[in-house]
């Protein structure tokens, strides 16, 4: 088995994989944490089939690049969804319900229409399963992944106090003179970067996954923020390298294979909560 | 000038107004207690004072010196928070955030800072302990540990007693009076008339009757013996 692992790892494009993996799986599950906190669990599935609508549309335009268009319109959608928070006529998570279905059935009835592609349920099904695509990165692709994922991480770790006080409580870090809206502006930011990213990985459909999972592990057994944090960005890695190390060996998908490690460790996380009573520090 | 002086302030949400009319003037070192029924728009004034909302129309004005990142407020708890995984230590810590800017970390002055009004809550022996697993005293010392990390001067308290059983909130309301003797002026929100009546310097009766005076005044004002009248008949 080693031998087969030693003879892929000799591929670039396995390689290539598994730096872009493990750098989305960090980037998803720092944010991760705040998102689940501030019961915003469900922004990265409408996000992320928001961006499948993007891409249908720009699948369609023939645009050689799609990021240009994906990247925008992802992160003005985020910015929307997240500051319609508190006083919205549509709530939360209905907004992101109704934007969800409605960019899904939007960009498949597009793709579907004007498709030039003759084989389309191959082309969506990679989309929304991400089945190959994190196998087939160019260089370039991995560059502006690696680039932007440490700006992600950067700008966490320097504002990881500020993302701490505004998800515990946003009107006290509002009313002792922080400007809560410009980090929700930022996280907005940050987060519909990694959605964009993370498509590559496991797909539009299973997103969610990689932000929700780590975190809601590490929130069963550690019991301080910054516990909490490193716990799920470890975790997180371990999974995306577990999951694509045994996609490559056994043939599986890579996204399902990621999110199935991922359940799997939520599993486990569960159980040692039920036996150890949970608290550690 | 006083601490915070109110003009004619008028308060709601979008253009139905609740409170109409608002005038009062809050002086450093005093107590005051805003009192009336569920709905007459208390926790609206206080979210105005903070400016978390804007006023329907009328004047808020600080002065003495007071900075808008020198009030400390005590909210109500809120979901999110109750299954919060952070330690005590990182909630009373995240306090002193206004006095950061935009410096990214904490720095030692900021944390001796957190770590004596721990003692003066008494929750040093909390500071590694999961807030979510604290009882809701223990919690609500927490928070008011947070606010004086972000003050020095004003406090603001919205329902600080709520669900706490009477042997914590009486601890709770000699906590906050102790504070207030110390030099730390105090807004605070409450539906227990008798413990407002008991502490406050000042009262502020907001609803259907706007009444503001010290609580001697209010004792003989007819709103004030309304409003006590009513509350004994629905203990009773």
């Amino acid at each position: 088995m080693f031998e087969k692992l030693a003879l892929y790892l000799q591929y670039p494009f396995v390689r290539y994989a598994l730096i872009v993996g493990i750098l989305i799986a960090l980037c998803s599950s720092l944010l991760g944490v705040t998102l689940v906190l501030k019961r915003y669990s469900f922004i990265g599935d409408g996000l992320s089939h928001l961006a499948f609508g993007a891409m249908a549309v720009a699948a369609v335009m023939n645009l050689t690049n799609d990021m240009l268009l994906v990247l925008p319109v992802t992160v003005i959608s985020a910015v929307l969804l997240l500051r319609s928070g508190q006083n919205a006529r549509i709530k939360g998570d209905a907004a992101i319900a109704m934007i969800s279905v409605g960019a899904l059935a939007f960009g498949y009835l597009i793709m579907n229409i004007f498709s030039t592609s003759s084989n389309l349920s191959g082309d969506v099904c990679s989309t929304l399963f991400g089945s190959t695509s994190i196998l087939t990165l160019s260089k370039k692709e991995v560059w502006i992944c690696v680039i932007l994922s440490l700006a992600v991480i950067i700008i966490y770790i320097l504002f990881y106090n500020k993302i701490f006080a505004i998800t515990f409580d946003e009107d006290f870090s509002t009313a002792t003179g922080t400007k809560a809206s410009i980090y929700n502006l930022l996280i907005a930011i940050i987060i519909a970067i990694i959605i964009v990213l993370a498509m590559n990985l496991v797909g539009s459909l299973l997103i969610s996954a990689l932000v929700i999972f780590p975190a809601l592990s590490a929130m069963r057994i550690f019991k301080s923020f910054r516990s909490v944090t490193i716990c799920s960005a470890v975790l997180s890695v371990i999974c995306a390298f577990s999951g694509i190390i045994i996609s490559i060996l056994a043939g599986t998908p890579v996204g399902s294979t990621i999110v199935a490690v991922d359940v799997f460790a939520f599993a486990i996380c569960c159980l040692k909560e039920r036996i150890s009573g949970g608290s550690l520090r | 000038m006083s601490l915070l002086t109110v003009r004619n302030l008028s308060l709601g949400y979008d253009t139905h107004s609740i409170v109409n009319d608002l005038n009062f003037t809050v002086n450093a070192g005093d107590y005051l207690c805003i009192v009336g029924e569920n709905g007459s728009g208390k926790t609206t004034l206080m979210r105005t004072l903070l400016q978390l909302q804007e006023p329907l129309s009328g004047q808020i004005l600080i002065g003495d010196g007071l900075k808008r990142n020198e009030i400390g407020y005590l909210p109500q708890q809120s979901v999110v928070q109750k299954d919060f995984p952070a330690s005590v230590q990182e909630i009373v810590l995240s306090g002193c955030q206004s006095r950061c800017g935009l410096r990214p970390f904490y720095n030692r002055e900021e944390k001796r800072l957190a770590e004596e009004n721990m003692q003066r809550m008494g929750i040093q022996d909390l500071a590694n302990r999961c807030y979510r697993e604290l009882s809701g005293g223990q919690q609500q010392r927490v928070l008011l540990a947070r606010a004086l990390c972000a003050t020095q001067k004003i406090l603001l308290l919205d329902e600080p007693v709520s669900g706490l059983d009477p042997k914590v909130a009486a601890e709770m309301y000699s906590l906050i009076s102790k504070l207030n003797k110390e030099g730390i002026t105090i807004i605070m929100i409450s539906h227990d008339i008798s413990a407002a009546l008991r502490y406050a310097s000042h009262i502020l009766h907001i609803g259907n009757k706007i009444y503001f005076g010290t609580r001697d005044q209010y004792l003989l004002s007819n709103t004030g013996q309304y409003f006590l009248l009513q509350q004994k008949g629905g203990e009773a």
